[in-house]
């Protein structure tokens, strides 16, 4: 907060940038407050004039669609944080972005589709389905763990010290890699998980929520609030947030650096590996290119919340879910753009973008005085 | 003052004919010096005459080309920064570095990290509330809010929390408000007649031996100066000559 006024404070004339940008966010508020106007104007009645002027054809939502959106956003979010916190907590204690990460939650996906079929197969899947469950999110949390561990080990912790250019060009390399050892070990055609029971993809009331969209949104929730304990209460996670703050007076403490910068990535992996099952049991299938637009996503969802804090990675994952699955109808549709169903995408980075130009230290980001930046 | 405990029997922590080089640069050059149980003696110099270094080299965070760092008579060379916290070897940093974003208690708990014994860390905990009635009043406050004064105290504290058998002081005097100076070192004092062995590198030589038994004086990573506190304060060259000051 202080920096906003110190800025604003100091005595640097504001060139055409600024304004160019000043512009942008006026733009970029202005579509969303009259689209979500138009929206409103619609919903109450599509024949008021203004609802007419923004967009003629449009029919407005029934409440079980708005709700089914919101739904929908809240457990593509949820997923979206998870991974989140794997790029957030790895910034906060190296100051890098391993773009690698979407491959750890790509590995999760893949195992628990292996294990799941191989449940199935052997007819666990249908007699015993939650004892199926729990085995492949532990095998999944196990092999997206490993993945990270292996990857810091083998990968990052040589380049330590180094430029982090080259770490993170090495990330990339190492993304490239994941995906390519997928390709020659599973074959590169998407592969199935197996059916789901009934009881679980049925609608519940009283929201009429999928209970599969219920599932996911549970286990996000319970990941981290169990993520939140270890961090915030326990001699470990203390650790790890004075290694993020600072490593040499950490050493100093007698704190194991190395190691707690392991534990960091497995953590992270680990989170990693459950949303890989919770994106199979919803989307019921992967393939090896899975983890790069959830990757990406969740890298941008760490931004938006504010890179380093956990908080932060999972407010900005809820927010982009949200935002990427209710933005399209409910504040483009409204304006007339046609063919919004496939602007998901655009509407996600479109947040991203949104949220940098106001707030360049995300939604919760700590705003860094230039000392503790150095 | 007390008289000094002099070279009887073995010391602490000590240094034998210890060479550093960062890449090509000498720092430290053939640097002796010997730190005994009870004492608080202090290392002055100029700016880059290998204070920092000789202290990071006492804690294993650089390791000498040649020469022997000794712990009890052990030498510790090849052993980790964690070995010789565990042992009793504990710093108060430069300008304090508390983690600023974690709490006080947080910070105090750190101090303690490779402490074995809860017991033991709840008695310190209760140590360092009496000897600073603020800290304990700031407990659940983030250690960046503090002022100055404070986050020196918890330093101090979280240091102490370490049961340090010798407390490594680098700087303490460096970015206090001129008020708070005098106080930090009537501070040091108090815990050093509790009997703590106190090894402070200072700037400031005058205060440093107002209440320091010995000192050693660093030129350019040697030792050039080896005496009591008294003898160096009266010497006639010290500051004009060896501590660069003007």
């Amino acid at each position: 907060m202080t920096l906003g006024i110190r800025r604003r404070g100091a005595s640097r004339s504001r060139t055409r940038i600024d304004w160019f940008l000043t512009g942008l966010r006026v733009v970029a508020l202005g579509v969303i407050v009259i689209g979500l106007a138009a929206f409103i104007a619609q919903q109450v009645n599509s024949d008021n004039p203004f609802a007419r002027w923004a967009n003629p054809d449009a029919t407005g939502l029934t409440g079980a669609q708005i709700q089914g959106l919101v739904v929908a956003g809240l457990s593509q979010g949820a997923m979206y944080g998870l991974i989140a916190l794997g790029y957030s907590m790895v910034y906060g204690v190296l100051g890098f972005i391993n773009f690698a990460h979407g491959e750890v939650f790509m590995v999760g996906a893949m195992t628990g589709m292996i294990a799941s079929n191989k449940l199935a197969d052997a007819g666990a899947w249908e007699s015993n389905f939650i004892g199926s469950l729990v085995l492949i999110v532990l095998l999944a949390t196990i092999a997206s763990t490993a993945t990270a561990v292996v990857m810091e080990r083998v990968a990052y912790r040589p380049l330590r010290g180094s430029p982090f250019l080259v770490a993170l060009i090495t990330s990339i390399g190492v993304s490239f890699f994941i995906q390519n050892v997928s390709v020659v070990l599973l074959g590169p055609g998407a592969k199935a998980y197996p059916g789901l029971p009934e009881w679980l993809t049925a609608k519940y009331t009283p929201l009429d929520i999928q209970g599969t969209r219920i599932l996911v949104i549970a286990v996000a929730a319970l990941s981290m609030a169990l993520l939140w304990f270890m961090v915030e209460r326990t001699r470990m996670g203390r650790s790890m947030r004075a290694v993020a703050e600072d490593k040499e007076i950490a050493a100093l403490m007698g704190i194991n650096v190395d190691r707690t910068i392991v534990t960091t990535f497995a953590v992270g992996g680990a989170m990693a590996g459950v949303a890989g099952i919770l994106w199979g049991l919803l989307f019921r299938s992967v393939v090896h290119t899975t983890g790069f637009l959830p990757g990406i996503k969740a890298f941008s969802a760490a931004v938006v919340g504010g890179i380093g804090n956990m908080g932060g990675a999972m407010a900005g994952g809820l927010t982009l879910g949200t935002a990427e699955a209710v933005g399209p109808l409910m504040i483009l549709e409204p304006l007339g753009v046609s063919g919004v169903s496939q602007l998901r995408d655009a509407v996600a980075f479109a947040v991203l973008i949104l949220v940098l130009l106001i707030r360049p230290s995300g939604l919760f980001g700590e705003r860094l005085s230039a000392q503790d930046r150095a | 003052m007390t008289e000094t405990a002099e070279t009887a029997g073995p010391a602490l922590l000590e240094m034998r004919g210890v060479n550093t080089h960062y890449g090509a640069v000498h720092i430290l050059a053939d640097v002796d010096l010997a730190i005994h149980p009870g004492e608080l003696v202090c290392l002055l110099g100029g700016n880059a005459s290998g204070k920092s270094t000789t202290l990071k080299t006492l804690l294993g965070m650089v390791k000498p080309t040649s020469g022997e760092v000794l712990l009890d008579g052990e030498v510790i060379n090849d052993k980790p920064t964690s070995y010789r916290v565990a042992r009793g070897v504990t710093m108060v940093p430069e300008n304090r570095r508390l983690f600023k974003r974690l709490t006080v208690r947080e910070n105090l708990q750190l101090g303690a990290y490779l402490r074995k014994d809860p017991g033991g860390v709840a008695e310190d905990l209760e140590r360092v509330f009496e000897l600073f009635p603020r800290v304990a009043e700031r407990l659940h406050q983030k250690a960046g809010t503090l002022s100055g004064g404070e986050q020196q105290m918890v330093a101090i504290g979280r240091a102490l929390m370490a049961q340090p058998r010798v407390l490594l002081m680098d700087e303490p005097s460096m970015g206090l408000a001129p008020a708070l100076v005098q106080q930090n070192f009537e501070l040091i004092q108090q815990i050093h007649e509790a009997g703590m062995t106190i090894f402070m590198v200072e700037q400031n030589a005058n205060m440093a031996l107002s209440v320091a038994d010995r000192g050693w004086v660093l030129q350019t990573g040697r030792v050039v100066l080896d005496d009591t506190a008294e003898n160096l304060l009266a010497h006639p060259d010290l500051r004009a000559s060896y501590l660069g000051e003007v």
